[in-house]
């Protein structure tokens, strides 16, 4: 087992600043198509857009204009019912119109309620029965090792997905496997459709978890900015062996009344809740 | 009709032919290589079999992800567990985004034998044939499972391929041949084995060797039976099956799978909307099996040519 230091790149501020920028744009996005499709899962959308914004703005390559080009970068959302971020970071990266998703979840859409690779450019895959994304990211690192590729494969998991026991079973296999062009990326927010988490199923230690799986364990604040960066960086210098990037994040993140509730889960906000949370998302961003 | 091969035996043989011509093809187990035959492969491409342990439903993920990266990926292990354990799997990540994904399920239907009910697959094609984009193969023997191998590489999108654990009577002569004609497997198209003008037996995998014989016997006494070899369950090749309906008057189906849904379900919901003739089907008749040798579970639960002798009589008496 050969684990090389995290490298900490540099990442200056103007960065930092910029992604931050988007990750509010990307918030508003969610709000506004999920309240327009007056259903879907804001919370955990909300969750993951910080680490959704450091993958698709800077981190990984890959091509709007080319998405099946063979060497790009894969991102399977494992937790599929967080597409709306998803949907909004392919829309701003320009995979298709931002017009477009204002028709989630309605007839004939390119965007469905849970992803459609086949329907929606730059989706990697088909997504939303849960515990199923690590697997095909998997096999996506396993496709890239046999070709002598250098692309590296990203799963984005839901905490709640932990309870599938298909999510070990693609943890073992990856370690034993000893894959490390997949990284995956924990939204550790806590709370899934019946309630907290802890209530739920328990599931920690989580990160002992991993660890005892085979796994290069990271722990980061899921909504720094910086923090994702470096951890996303950190894993590329991490030999024969899969990492996993657990982020403590805030269901409902960035929307006061939102933060930490179970019932944004899967319920769109009303539109005058979306006036109200445009306008705090709004004024954040006037802040950085 | 002497020699008998396994056509799980086939398939392992068949594997590393095509491995030998084609790098696109990646074979994945769970556990189970030594019986599957996947075995093969594995020994002579290291770098592109994977064991993925007990795990079936992270298998057929993994296969999804290969497959949207290019590979043509043959997934196996037994028929309970590659449609029924992994079901869902199979649904959303594979047949949903059609994905290159051939699964081929040994060990299915009763013919399993001692292992028993935990292990006796009879509902397999009923749950696969539902799905949409998928496409369901059920070769006659180790001859023509060689060539729906073949075929499976050249159609692309999901396709199950049910696979049995017995050595079982060669239907085919060397090189795909029937009577001496050359043959060609064509994914959809129905096989017909032998003319006849007063029913038609409809027969899958280990059964057409029975509705030959049963064909036989019928000849001895005066009646003529066409044996059609349906290899394809999904897509059903309708067209023929309504004019061998059409022809004869009369349709028995045999398989050896559950009688609700499989081929004869499919065959049934042909009929009945294009052309009602008088159907009997051959198959088991909703009930789980047991521990027991092969012969004598097909035996007791009714999956011999003297069964679809007794359905051919019972067809041509509604007939009348």
């Amino acid at each position: 087992m050969t684990v090389l230091d995290d490298k900490r790149t540099p990442h200056d501020d103007e960065l930092v600043a910029r992604l931050n920028s988007v990750a509010l744009k990307l918030r508003r996005d969610i709000l506004i198509m999920t309240t327009k499709a007056g259903s879907g899962h804001p919370g955990g959308s909300l969750s993951s857009a910080d680490i959704m914004t450091a993958l698709y703005f800077h981190h990984l390559r890959h091509d709007p204009q080319n998405p099946r080009w063979e060497d790009r970068d894969r991102f399977v959302l494992s937790k599929g019912h967080g597409c709306p971020a998803l949907y909004a970071a392919l829309a701003e990266t320009g995979y298709f119109p931002e017009d477009t998703l204002w028709t989630l979840r309605k007839m004939g859409s390119i965007l469905q309620g849970h992803p459609d690779m086949i329907k929606t450019p730059g989706l990697e895959a088909s997504t939303g029965n849960l515990g199923q994304g690590l697997s095909i990211a998997l096999g996506m690192a396993l496709a890239g090792r046999i070709d002598r590729r250098k692309y590296r494969v990203f799963a984005l998991l839901g905490d709640g997905e932990m309870d599938e026991g298909q999510i070990w079973e693609a943890a073992m296999a990856a370690a034993h496997f000893r894959v490390d062009n997949l990284t995956a990326i924990l939204d550790l927010n806590g709370i899934q459709l019946d309630g907290l988490t802890k209530d739920i199923m328990s599931l920690d230690p989580v990160p002992d978890k991993w660890h005892a799986f085979g796994w290069h364990v990271m722990e980061i604040d899921g909504h720094n900015m910086r923090e994702i960066l470096d951890a996303l960086d950190g894993a590329e210098h991490v030999k024969y062996m899969p990492t996993i990037i657990v982020a403590h994040t805030i269901k409902g993140k960035g929307v006061s009344f939102m933060e930490g509730q179970v019932k944004f889960h899967g319920t769109a906000l009303t539109e005058e809740q979306l006036a109200k949370a445009l306008k705090e998302l709004q004024s954040e961003r006037s802040e950085n | 009709m002497s020699k008998k091969v396994a056509t799980r035996e086939a398939y392992g043989e068949a594997l590393v032919e095509l491995g030998r011509v084609d790098n696109r093809i990646v074979v994945l187990d769970a556990d189970l290589s030594t019986s599957t035959r996947t075995i093969l492969f594995a020994r002579e491409f290291p770098e592109r079999f994977f064991n993925f342990g007990i795990a079936e439903a992270n298998m057929m993920c993994v296969a999804a992800g290969l497959a949207s990266c290019g590979k043509i990926v043959f997934a196996s292990t037994f028929a309970v567990f590659a449609s029924g354990r992994a079901y869902n799997q199979f649904r959303t990540s594979i047949a949903y985004p059609r994905l290159n994904v051939k699964v081929v399920a040994t060990h299915s239907g009763i013919s399993v034998g001692e292992d028993g009910v935990t292990h006796q697959c009879v509902e397999d094609v009923t749950m696969m044939r539902a799905l949409p984009h998928t496409t369901v193969i059920i070769p006659a023997d180790g001859i023509e499972t060689k060539e729906a191998v073949k075929a499976s590489i050249e159609w692309p999108g999901p396709v199950y391929m049910r696979l049995g654990r017995p050595a079982i009577p060669l239907v085919y002569e060397e090189g795909y041949k029937f009577d001496g004609r050359a043959l060609k497997f064509e994914v959809g198209t129905a096989m017909k084995l032998k003319e006849g003008k007063d029913l038609t037996i409809i027969a899958t995998g280990m059964m057409v060797t029975e509705a030959l014989t049963a064909a036989a016997s019928l000849a001895k006494e005066g009646i003529s039976a066409s044996v059609m070899n349906v290899h394809t369950i999904k897509p059903l090749d309708e067209s023929a099956i309504v004019k061998a309906a059409k022809q004869t008057g009369a349709v028995v189906t045999a398989e050896e799978h559950s009688i609700l849904g499989g081929l004869g379900g499919a065959v049934a919901e042909v009929l009945v909307e294009n052309a009602q003739v008088p159907m009997i089907r051959v198959g088991i008749r909703d009930a789980f099996g047991e521990s027991g040798t092969t012969s004598e579970l097909l035996v007791k639960y009714g999956l011999t040519a003297s069964d679809i002798l007794a359905a051919s009589k019972r067809a041509l008496k509604m007939k009348r």
